[in-house]
């Protein structure tokens, strides 16, 4: 599997480095954080097949610029699954009720173009001092 | 293509390692299975994260958690809590000496804020036994671009404009090490790795090689496109077991991807590199003992000139360098020599790695910016003196540095600076010495140590360093006259004008630098016959203070020599003609009755 030429050794890099990259983006500040409700509420509703389609739709979009990460009970049992989208120095967004499709639709809509996914939004999440 | 979401990485370097963190790994991965996430999460053995004081050490990507003294057995509670609901496990979350808060991110530690990873920029970040985890953080790429875009004339160039200076020690130019072994016409030339590291309690280059190695193999093919060679040596002490086996594993990934052997990339470049495993010999990380050494001679230094450059292996030119020397390489090519000559001070550009040991909180590896206060070092990164003691010394150097006093703890380091107060670079050692430390017992550890590693080629090396240490054992006995410490400077002195190799012509300077910053111990060593740390056991006695002592006999039952005389409720006394001074009744004492004077 020798490679040729630098060409070959660039592109096999560009293909590694998704991977990588999910390493490093929780030190990038400047990242949009797409946070999962992952409480038993929000995985008995199904928050874990939604996380990974987010995930993988971010990866098929080659979106380097978001963070995906899980967080623990918001509060907000009676909608879940939920999905927290954080730009950084925006009012965070909260989706209720989100489905894998869903999901990727918010990837593709909000992460992406920066557009809100209104009949999804179920609030301003509580709060935080 | 996997859909790896969150990564779990687990510190593999021999520190982790020999607290369990290989089974932490297989219980992490077995946890992860259990529940289902086997497609999700991804459970990594990377190098040594550097904060080995707290190891084993977990990271969990891309919350950016950090947990540290992680058991095997917590596996189970990080996977259930944290990686299937999103709760970072609050008790194994760092706290500093002296906060309650707990730290849950790295960044935030202060150990890592001040620090800046050039060399050890990958360990703690890749699987050191994956070449595809290398080439995904750009590895290989500066290695294509040298080969592509560079003539070895302007590769020297670039290598001498970034002020890169030998990390081994000596901080001789790299750019100018390597185009003298350019310059020297010759059929077949030489790039050695000189991985044999040697001073007590420093570990950089065993941590780089663990947790990086292809950055050490680019960077030698690098070399070797510069310099005309087509072949190099990994010289390694065969005590680096986890060093090695990485070693051999990166070297036949690498062959196999073609990035080592014959025509690399197409461009026509062949390099190729085997290991050499040494023995452990101090003296062999000296460049000409190195070098007799893998040629199958006894490891001893010969004169230079001829400097290896000219006649070096085989009596071809040689190009020997330092494990955190290569792993600098890289970086540099891909950045720029201005990018690496804007860090550090004045005439040391870069960054250093520091293997930081003794009395201080955060033993473990840092890398800093050159130029950076030893006081940053110890105090901010450090996190202080352990138990809150007092600061002392700290040691830099290994056997070959010096003993720096507080006075000049606010000294930027670098290479002149060092020198210049009695102590040097070394390859990065800084052992910290507290209140309790008595600093003619250090230079006599020192001395122990050197008389050990002496080859025994040159006389002021072989003899000379035992009469400094025969000298030295006389004074802690309490044996000394203040003519002793007359010959400890004019033999020191001797030495050090007359030895062979670096090694003798270094050997005396524990000894002198701790005798020109700590000169009333060792004058009350000889004068007082006391020492004022208390710990040269000759020279102090144990007493009980008989308006404290009750009469319980608890001492009197533990000492091993049964020197402690009295009966129960009677006030007890030691027998100081037997007495062995081990302390065991001050132990013992529950009122604090036994005093050491």
């Amino acid at each position: 599997m020798g490679i040729k030429s630098l060409d070959e050794l660039k592109s096999l890099r560009d293909k590694l480095k998704t991977d990588i990259n999910i390493r490093a983006s929780g030190e990038i500040d400047s990242n949009i954080r797409v946070v999962v409700g992952m409480a038993t509420c929000g995985i008995a509703a199904g928050a874990r097949p939604v996380f990974t389609a987010m995930v993988d739709e971010a990866r098929m979009l080659e979106l380097g610029n978001v963070t995906f990460v899980q967080s623990g009970c918001m509060g907000a049992c009676h909608s879940e699954p939920t999905v927290e989208v954080r730009f950084p120095g925006l009012e965070p967004i909260l989706y209720g009720n989100v489905t894998a499709e869903a999901g990727r639709e918010i990837v593709r809509r909000h992460v992406r173009n920066g557009e809100l996914v209104q009949n999804l939004i179920i609030g301003r999440p509580f709060e935080t001092v | 293509m996997s859909t790896y979401r969150m990564h779990l990485l687990v510190c593999g370097g021999t520190g982790c390692q020999a607290s369990d963190s290989r089974q932490l790994a297989d219980n992490l991965q077995a946890q992860v299975l259990m529940a289902g996430m086997g497609k999700e999460v991804q459970v990594v053995t990377t190098g040594c994260f550097g904060f080995c004081e707290k190891g084993p050490i977990v990271k969990v990507l891309p919350d950016n958690i950090f947990y540290v003294e992680v058991k095997p057995a917590d596996a189970e509670e990080i996977v259930s809590e944290h990686v299937l609901k999103g709760r970072p496990v609050n008790r194994l979350l760092y706290v500093e000496p002296g906060m309650k808060e707990r730290i849950a991110e790295h960044r935030e530690m202060p150990f890592y804020k001040k620090q800046l990873r050039i060399a050890l920029r990958n360990c703690g970040f890749i699987d050191p036994e994956d070449i595809n985890e290398y080439i995904s953080v750009d590895g290989y790429q500066a290695l294509g671009k040298v080969l592509t875009e560079m003539t070895p004339d302007a590769l020297l160039v670039l290598m001498k404009k970034s002020g890169l200076r030998g990390r081994g020690g000596g901080g001789f130019p790299t750019g100018l090490k390597w185009e003298a072994a350019a310059r020297n016409k010759s059929d077949k030339k030489y790039i050695i790795c000189n991985a044999d590291e040697g001073d007590p309690g420093a570990f950089m280059d065993r941590s780089i090689l663990e947790g990086d190695p292809h950055s050490v193999l680019e960077a030698m093919a690098i070399a070797g496109y510069a310099t005309g060679a087509d072949c190099g040596y990994i010289y390694i002490r065969a005590e680096y077991p986890l060093a090695i086996h990485r070693l051999v594993i990166a070297i036949g990934q690498a062959r196999q991807a073609g990035l080592l052997g014959e025509n690399i990339l197409g461009t026509g470049f062949s390099f190729d590199i085997e290991i050499k495993y040494g023995a452990g010999a101090f003296v062999c990380g000296e460049e000409t003992a190195l070098i007799h050494s893998i040629e199958g001679e006894r490891g001893e230094p010969t004169n230079k000139p001829p400097f290896p450059a000219e006649s070096g292996l085989w009596e071809k030119p040689t190009c020997v360098n330092n494990v955190e020397t290569f792993a600098n390489v890289p970086p540099i090519i891909l950045n720029g020599p201005e990018w690496f000559s804007s860090i550090g001070s004045e005439k040391s550009k870069g960054t250093k790695v520091f293997a930081l040991a003794g009395k201080v909180n955060n033993v473990g590896l840092v890398e800093v910016p050159m130029g950076i206060k030893l006081r940053e070092i110890i105090f901010d990164i450090g996190g202080g003196i352990k138990d809150g003691k007092k600061f002392k010394s700290v040691q830099t150097g290994g056997p070959s540095g010096g003993c720096i006093p507080a006075e000049h703890l606010d000294t930027p380091i670098d290479y002149e600076n060092l020198t210049r107060i009695g102590s040097m670079m070394g390859s990065g050692g800084m052992i910290v010495l507290d209140e309790d430390d008595c600093m003619v017992n250090v230079a006599k550890f020192y001395l122990e140590f050197t008389c050990d590693e002496s080859c025994g080629k040159c006389t002021p090396c072989r003899v000379g360093n035992k009469r400094l240490h025969e000298i030295l054992t006389r004074i802690t006995e309490g044996k000394g006259t203040m003519k002793d410490l007359d010959n400890l400077k004019e033999l020191g002195g001797i030495i050090k004008d007359t030895a062979l190799c670096g090694l003798g012509q270094t050997s005396p300077n524990p000894v002198l630098s701790t005798m020109k910053y700590f000169w009333d111990e060792y004058v009350a060593h000889v004068v007082d016959k006391r020492c004022p740390a208390g710990v040269c056991t000759a020279l102090l006695s144990y007493y009980v203070l008989p308006d404290n002592c009750i009469g319980c006999t608890a001492c009197r039952r533990v000492c091993p020599v049964s020197c402690i005389s009295g009966e129960v409720k009677k006030v007890h006394e030691i027998d100081q003609t037997k007495c062995i001074k081990c302390g065991a009744c001050q132990k013992a004492c529950k009122f604090g009755a036994i005093v050491r004077k």
